[in-house]
């Protein structure tokens, strides 16, 4: 297994989408890009984001999965639903708190992000991480992230009651330690 | 008459552009077969030159793989990089010489082509005299073939006329910087961008035009670097900025004039280092302190505190790097518009230390190498000015002539079509240019092509501007032929040959000097391999000012990649110039020079009262010859847009996806509307990457910077409609 980690930071991120592009030219699935990518808001802002699996300790995806088709190796990468067994059923791309899975309807199949475990398997970065010229995107060791970056790295999500815990890092402001994505946990309300 | 044979509909069933989304064999192949061989080479496209390698199988690119150890990128890659590849084996590849018929465009044999082209050409010459024909360049070309063609014009046609597509980039940044410091080019490698306490980023559209440039910024970030952006855009880097000045298109030099007056105003400058370093100070801080700070900020359209807080940043930091591109630089003031901001780092101290220096941010390919060489209308190898007589003898005497047989300066790219125009220059050849989509008003443009007697083209793909040639030469893509180039940084990199021409198709250096031969010329052109090439331009940039004669493809490869001046084969190379502040100048001098206001080429007026500028998206590069037959490329970003605020919209009665009619002093263009609130409501944006009804070119004029001859892209005045429907032809 690589000392190295996967860092994401949607700060630095600039748009062009040399993940996307750089991603469908990955041997396991050329010609598909299963990076997540999204101008946030166009009209209002310049913010682009672009996401890769976050590979869950505990994958929801995994979990609501009715065909057992979504498995988690020991180097606790989540992989695509396997081709045999899955549905097609969607569960795992509803129930995604980071809306990662995509159904490939052609082919009846769900895929998503393998940490290109091709190349990380052989010390190689993942593609994306490697393109990627803002470096929104990067796999390097806790050490690089902690001497070069200004941000910190957290891996622990509040989705309402869930907790979740990854493999990827996002990098937050050094003040947060958990980041929660839910507007009720910013609220005051009177107690009942 | 040079009229585009057959139906655009004929032309673009034969020609395209076409769209290869896949890669030769299929997306499965690779995997399958897997490559012949990797080849560490260069991306094709912009002056970053990210080192990149490239997967070949049976004598096709199939695919790439980072290239992680070269030093500049890393292995980063923007998308056009990363899609490169899909080029070869494109189905639009020019196979073969085209000759023009009654009948369109016919296949040839390179014989009859070529002999032609001489012939034709010579008839011309003969008639109307040796500059009756003209040569366009371009600063994709390696540095081997721009030398090649230069010479060729020079000594091959006899012709003063010769000129490229770097007319069209930053030439306005190096006719600031050679009088200014002596030399053209980027003061600094971007290594030292990271150790800036402050970056001033003065219109350059860095997350797109120069992507991987982005990670360095970031990099000063994280050092605790400030970041502050001029630009009437928000661009993507902006989102990061420290402070975002929105500056009114064409007013550049009077926000940068307001910076200065505050530092002078408020004793900011460096006195210890004006006095040691400069020449010329006085008269510029006179003319600084005549600007008064509200009347700055009512032309600018930006407040005068964010000016004030900018100016004491840039000042006040121990180290500051300015950075420029086509935003200052596209201007028919933009030689002053570079000399403002290079008088801001002289005034402050900010040059020939760590962190610190103005810095241009080359734009195309080889258009650093592609300028040093000899393909300039005004320039001898090594950078040395036509009109020296040392320089004119040494390379005379390289080139085995008499000086008296080198022709004096020759007109600039616009002045050539509009020489063209009026049908003072009857013949063109014209390699790796696509000026129907790329020089300004492009309506006048095309009255041009179609006047031309004679017309030759080199290149690849059928360009929009091939359309109109007599005979096309079918040429070699950038990795189909070795050769040098020098990046934005000053850095002279290795292309590599990882193919051959496909078909009938040549090496462009093959292709010049067969021409030469064709001419009678061929003592002159002995070459048979580029090294040889190389060798004799090491020879003639020698003494120069762009001294490559320590320079080999051996040391570059092992060095990755060579800084000049190299002056011999023990110098290590300069990747920082003007150590302890000392420029090339012979007294080590640096100049203020003087930035007098002019008013654009186009003023904004009653009837124009809205600016047009114009620009690149990450996903295309300069015509789109290229990327437009990209499937991926061309699926990001596939149609030209105009970028709108929503308040100017709304004046209008524009919503979201209406179509737009945008008017300038030259004609109409009508596209579909992108509204964001990341432009000044007073200014449109649209992208100049197309063709025809879709290209911005059509709206651009024609006013060039007297001393530079850029063209005036930034600034059109233009007024704005809604349309009532998608033009009638459709967008494509």
């Amino acid at each position: 297994m690589s000392a190295r980690n996967f860092y994401i930071d949607p700060s630095r991120c600039i748009g062009c989408q040399s993940c996307v592009q750089a991603c469908s030219e990955c041997d396991t699935h050329r010609g598909q890009s299963m990076i997540n990518f999204d101008f946030i808001d166009r009209p209002e802002s310049i913010g682009s984001a672009a996401y890769v699996c976050f590979h869950c300790e505990d994958p929801t995806c995994a979990e609501v999965c009715p065909a057992d088709a979504i498995k988690k190796g020991i180097d606790g990468i989540v992989q695509s639903a396997l081709d045999p067994r899955c549905i097609g059923c969607s569960n795992c791309v509803i129930a995604c708190p980071f809306g990662i899975p995509k159904m490939k309807v052609a082919q009846e199949q769900m895929m998503k992000c393998d940490m290109c475990y091709d190349r990380t398997s052989a010390d190689l970065k993942p593609m994306c991480a490697t393109v990627c010229p803002s470096q929104a995107l990067t796999f390097a060791t806790p050490e690089e992230i902690a001497r070069t970056r200004r941000e910190v790295p957290t891996n622990v999500f509040y989705f309402g009651d869930q907790k979740v815990v990854t493999k990827v890092m996002m990098m937050v402001p050094a003040d947060v330690e958990a980041m929660s994505v839910d507007v009720v946990d910013y609220m005051w309300e009177p107690q009942s | 008459m040079a009229k585009a044979p057959g139906t655009p509909a004929e032309l673009l069933e034969r020609f395209g552009p076409h769209l290869n989304a896949t890669p030769s064999g299929g997306w499965q192949y690779e995997a399958q077969h897997g490559p012949d061989r990797l080849v560490k080479t260069h991306c094709c496209f912009c002056g970053q030159q990210c080192g990149i390698q490239l997967k070949v199988k049976d004598n096709t690119v199939i695919g790439f793989e980072p290239w992680e150890e070269f030093p500049f990128n890393k292995g980063m890659l923007c998308p056009k990089g990363v899609k490169r590849y899909l080029q070869s084996g494109h189905p639009d590849r020019l196979l073969d010489p085209l000759m023009r018929t009654d009948a369109g465009f016919q296949t040839a044999t390179w014989d009859d082509a070529l002999a032609f082209t001489a012939r034709r050409l010579r008839e011309l010459q003969d008639r109307h005299g040796k500059d009756a024909v003209a040569v366009y360049g371009g600063a994709s070309l390696t540095t081997e073939k721009s030398y090649l063609l230069g010479k060729f014009a020079r000594v091959g046609l006899g012709t003063r006329h010769i000129d490229y597509n770097g007319r069209l980039c930053m030439v306005s940044a190096g006719t600031a910087y050679k009088p200014a410091f002596g030399v053209d080019r980027s003061p600094i490698p971007w290594s030292e961008i990271p150790k800036a306490h402050v970056l001033l980023v003065v219109g350059a559209n860095i997350g797109e035009c120069a992507p991987i440039t982005t990670s360095y910024i970031w990099q000063c970030r994280d050092n605790g670097g400030k970041l502050i952006v001029v630009d009437p855009r928000m661009t993507p880097i902006t989102r990061n900025a420290d402070l975002y000045l929105p500056v009114r298109p064409g007013t550049d030099l009077v926000l940068l004039m307001g910076m200065l007056n505050v530092i002078l105003r408020e004793g900011l400058e460096d006195r210890a280092f004006i006095e040691e370093h400069t020449v010329g100070f006085d008269a510029v801080a006179a003319d600084a302190l005549t600007y008064d700070l509200r009347d700055v900020a009512e032309r600018t359209g930006v407040p005068a505190e964010a000016i004030e807080r900018a100016a004491r940043m840039f000042a006040t930091a121990d180290r500051a790097i300015a950075m420029h591109a086509r935003g200052l630089e596209h201007h028919s003031k933009g030689v002053e518009n570079c000399s403002a901001l290079i008088n801001l780092c002289l005034a402050t101290g900010h040059l020939g230390r760590d962190g610190c220096g103005p810095t241009m941010i080359t734009g195309q390919g080889n258009g650093q190498g592609g300028r040093e060489h000899g393909q300039k209308c005004d320039q001898l190898p090594g950078q040395r000015s036509i009109s020296d007589p040392e320089g004119r003898a040494h390379v005379a005497k390289v080139w085995g002539i008499t000086p008296d047989e080198i022709p004096q300066a020759g007109y600039s790219a616009v002045e050539i079509m509009e020489a063209i125009h009026r049908g003072e220059i009857k013949g063109l050849l014209s390699i790796c240019f696509n000026p129907l989509v790329s020089l300004p008003d492009a309506g006048y443009t095309r009255e041009a092509l179609e006047k031309l007697e004679f017309f030759g083209v080199i290149d690849f793909f059928l360009s929009e501007t091939a359309c109109h040639a007599d005979v096309v030469l079918a040429g070699s893509l950038q990795e189909e032929e070795e050769g040098v180039v020098c990046s934005a940084e000053g850095r002279v990199i290795h292309i590599q040959q990882a193919v051959t021409p496909p078909g009938r198709a040549k090496l462009d250096s093959q292709i010049i000097c067969d021409l030469a031969k064709h001419l009678g010329k061929q003592q002159y052109f002995p070459y048979s391999h580029p090294r040889e090439i190389f060798d004799e331009l090491r020879e003639a940039s020698r003494g120069g000012v762009a001294d490559y004669y320590g320079i080999t493809y051996e040391r570059i490869d092992k060095e990755m990649g060579v800084f000049w001046p190299c002056p011999s084969l023990d110098h290590p190379g300069t990747p920082r110039l003007f150590e302890g502040g000392r420029s090339m100048h012979p007294d080590g001098k640096s100049r203020f020079l003087p930035t007098p206001w002019r008013e654009s080429g186009d003023p904004v007026a009653e009837d124009f009262p809205l600016y047009l500028t114009t620009g690149r998206v990450v996903s295309h590069y300069l015509s789109g010859t290229q990327t437009r037959r990209i499937g991926a490329l061309v699926d990001q970003y596939p149609e030209p847009l105009i970028e709108m605020h929503p308040r100017l919209a709304a004046e209008h009665g524009i919503v979201a996806g209406d179509w737009v009619t945008v008017t300038t002093r030259r004609t109409a263009i009508t596209l579909q509307v992108s509204l964001l609130k990341t432009i000044r409501p007073d200014t449109v944006f649209v992208p100049y990457h197309w063709p025809g009804g879709r290209s911005a070119n059509q709206l651009t004029h024609r006013t060039i910077d007297p001393r530079s001859k850029i063209p005036e892209f930034k600034v059109s005045a233009c007024r704005v409609a809604k349309a009532s429907a998608p033009p009638a032809t459709g967008a494509r």
